[in-house]
């Protein structure tokens, strides 16, 4: 009897060994607990964020131009590139490693269509006098209340370090599926899979920083300006 | 794992576009949301209910998570939001600081009437 037929019919006996209990592989597992513990470190940032933006005057500068529609369309390049991933782990999933590697490909470019607009995005950013630690002098201005309270200074701090980290984790992302792409015959299906995964979880990060960092911060009065 | 050239992953192109879309739309409502007058509490409980909508879509669909054993759904998903809801321990902190702010250009009341006495 092969082990998946044994497993089958011992359901119960999951535990005692020779099966595999979650039906899958020790890899993908792994890849499972990686996620669980980077999806904490992006919570624990964002709610460090929500902390300070709780407990201080908090500016609101983002323009519809260039951050919304950059950041909107950023959204976009990910979105897709999460259904051309598993567009190539269902080829991979028909044996077409050929259909599969043109599917990482077409992932690994709308990534980096995301980095270069969102370097393009900081770019704004940092021309306009935004720093890790400072605030653009007219930003100050705006944005300081009538009881005198200047808004934080950490607001530089804060989306540099969260919406670098998420652009490092999507550097990476595309490093590795470049490796998976090119050894793509050689890999099994599950490992395709596994680079999915990753990917899948890059982008359901962006699904929370968005709306946190950029819709939350939108500057609906043009005060900026 | 397996030495089949198929292996099985539930799900058709179709339905993984139809996912799409689906995202793309509640992005949409986000950036609309995003320039519609509101307080900032409400605007962030719909934020958060919608992005949380959007990563189960990923997380079930995309991520396959659905297809897998309930064995593994209940060993990553559970621990991730309790882990998650444990952060929010911190919050009551933040506006306590907020309140401690001193935000009078002439001293506190308190201080001159100590003044005063003296």
């Amino acid at each position: 009897m092969s082990t998946e037929a044994r497993a089958e019919s011992f359901a119960a006996a999951d535990w005692d060994g020779g099966t595999l209990p979650y039906r899958v592989g020790h890899r993908k597992l792994g890849m499972w607990l990686f996620i669980v513990s980077d999806s904490l470190t992006f919570s624990a940032l964002l709610m460090g964020y929500a902390y300070l933006r709780a407990s201080n005057v908090w500016p609101t500068p983002f323009p519809f131009y260039p951050s919304i529609v950059f950041s909107s369309v950023m959204t976009f390049c990910l979105l897709s590139s999460s259904l051309t991933m598993v567009f190539g782990v269902s080829a991979s999933a028909r044996g077409d490693k050929a259909g599969a590697r043109k599917w990482i490909i077409a992932t690994i470019l709308l990534g980096l269509a995301f980095v270069v607009l969102h370097m393009i995005e900081w770019n704004h950013l940092i021309s306009e006098g935004l720093r890790p630690f400072f605030l653009p002098e007219h930003w100050v201005k705006v944005f300081t209340t009538t009881d005198g309270t200047p808004p934080s200074p950490l607001f530089g701090a804060t989306f540099f370090a969260i919406t670098g980290l998420h652009m490092f984790h999507v550097l990476t992302g595309a490093l590795y599926l470049s490796v998976v792409a090119a050894r793509v015959k050689k890999l099994k299906h599950e490992d395709i899979e596994i680079s999915g995964l990753y990917w899948h979880f890059v982008d359901l990060v962006w699904m929370f920083v968005f709306p946190l960092i950029y819709i939350m911060s939108v500057d609906v009065q043009g005060l900026t300006k | 794992m397996s030495a089949h050239a198929e292996e099985h992953f539930a799900g058709t192109n179709k339905l993984f576009s139809s996912i799409w879309i689906w995202l793309l739309l509640l992005t949409g409502i986000e950036i609309f949301l995003g320039y519609k007058p509101m307080a900032i509490h409400f605007m962030l409980t719909i934020l958060l209910g919608l992005s949380i909508i959007k990563a189960a879509l990923i997380v079930a669909y995309f991520m396959h998570l659905k297809f897998e054993r309930l064995s593994l759904i209940l060993t990553v998903v559970p621990m991730l939001v309790i882990c998650i809801c444990l952060l929010f321990v911190f919050f009551p902190d933040s506006f306590r600081s907020s309140g401690l702010r001193y935000k009078f250009k002439e001293p506190p009341p308190v201080a001159v009437e100590k003044t005063e006495d003296q």
